[in-house]
């Protein structure tokens, strides 16, 4: 890896960590959804740093080239993120099912007895 | 005297939505609820007019959604039974009694309305007809029980089910042979009872278009396979946590 490659690299890692870690102070990103962004940012930062783990990883896995495998890793993170949502998604329209039912009961309810309660 | 109540999910059915109250009212004094949902016509208006009490969801959810309202209202007003009936009018009412006094005598936890049994004289498109005997065949090798319409929507539930059934384990979309599955795993009573059932009288349906009929397909074995992978305790454990 070249001193220019490794400097681009740093920075990226550096700005993707800064900017998920701005996002959570400012409370648009929650902190439970973080976590996964930050040990992306984490490992990109350490597989940059430390260019013998990325050529380990890189035997490890029987790639011919170092990005090949910064490519490969960067494809799973994008698929176990996915799949995080789509599980998160499916929680959130369980959550949203059962509020707008127990909404229309409560306003059933409310329509037949107006005095009984809020 | 037993609690019960009559329920109908219904989805823009302000032609026949009225008319079917009346004729509910006509063979039972049971509650009757209609769960709107979601229409863009006068449906919720028509069966209120009608003397139904109406449960309005502020969007449209799916069919599996209402009836799963219904089943949670039934369970919040402490009903014993419940009858859920289509609000297309396609399901005669004059069957209702046949369902309470079958679930009282026999003391069963289901009763299926069904179009094949004795000399019923049901007639359905080839392919709604391929769909039932698929199912019925399914139903049948997975069960062993033989269920001649396992696609029937007009049934009679018990409360120790339709409790089961306001769990996050309940489809959303479809809830046909899959349920059956379901039931047979929990260890329940089903039944079937002789009623009668026209088509839908402006040809309306859920199964329309290919793609919907293809998911429709995917997501009945999907659900048939989950509910053999999933044990009894996981659907007891999840009502105990309603």
């Amino acid at each position: 890896m070249t001193p220019i490659q490794k400097i681009f690299g740093v920075i990226t890692s550096l700005l993707i960590l800064a900017a998920i870690i701005y996002l959570v102070k400012k409370g648009k990103l929650r902190e439970e959804f973080s976590w996964l962004w930050l040990l992306t940012g984490f490992m990109l930062l350490v597989l940059v740093l430390w260019y013998d783990l990325l050529l380990l990883l890189t035997k490890l896995i029987g790639a011919v080239l170092p990005t090949t495998t910064l490519f490969i890793f960067g494809i799973v993170f994008i698929i176990l993120l996915s799949l995080h949502f789509a599980v998160k998604i499916s929680s959130l329209t369980d959550k949203l099912k059962n509020l707008a039912q127990e909404i229309s009961i409560l306003k059933a309810q409310k329509k037949d007895n107006p005095h009984n309660g809020g | 005297m037993n609690k019960r109540c009559i329920i109908i999910p219904a989805l823009n059915e302000e032609k026949s939505i009225g008319p079917l109250v009346r004729r509910i009212k006509s063979y039972a004094d049971d509650e009757i609820v209609v769960i709107d949902d979601g229409s863009h016509d006068r449906t919720a208006q028509n069966a209120e007019e009608a003397g139904a009490q109406i449960i309005r969801h502020p969007f449209n959810m799916g069919y599996g959604v209402a009836l799963q309202t219904g089943y949670k209202c039934a369970a919040k007003e402490g009903c014993d039974y419940i009858l859920q009936m289509d609000g297309d009018g396609q399901h005669n009412p004059a069957f209702i009694q046949d369902f309470f006094q079958t679930m009282e005598s026999e003391e069963c936890d289901v009763i299926i309305g069904s179009r094949f049994l004795g000399d019923n004289n049901y007639k359905a498109g080839v392919l709604k007809s391929a769909g039932i005997m698929l199912f019925r065949f399914i139903t049948r090798i997975v069960t062993g029980a033989k269920i001649t319409d396992p696609t029937s929507g007009y049934q009679c539930l018990s409360r120790k089910v339709f409790t089961v059934f306001t769990t996050d384990s309940f489809p959303d979309d479809y809830p046909d042979a899959n349920i059956i599955v379901m039931l047979h795993r929990l260890g329940f009573k089903i039944k079937e009872i002789t009623v009668t059932m026209s088509e839908n009288s402006e040809g309306r349906s859920m199964h329309k278009g290919i793609l919907t009929v293809l998911y429709y397909f995917f997501k009945m074995f999907l659900s048939i396979f989950i509910s053999l992978l999933r044990g009894r305790s996981f659907y007891f454990s999840e009502a105990r946590k309603k």
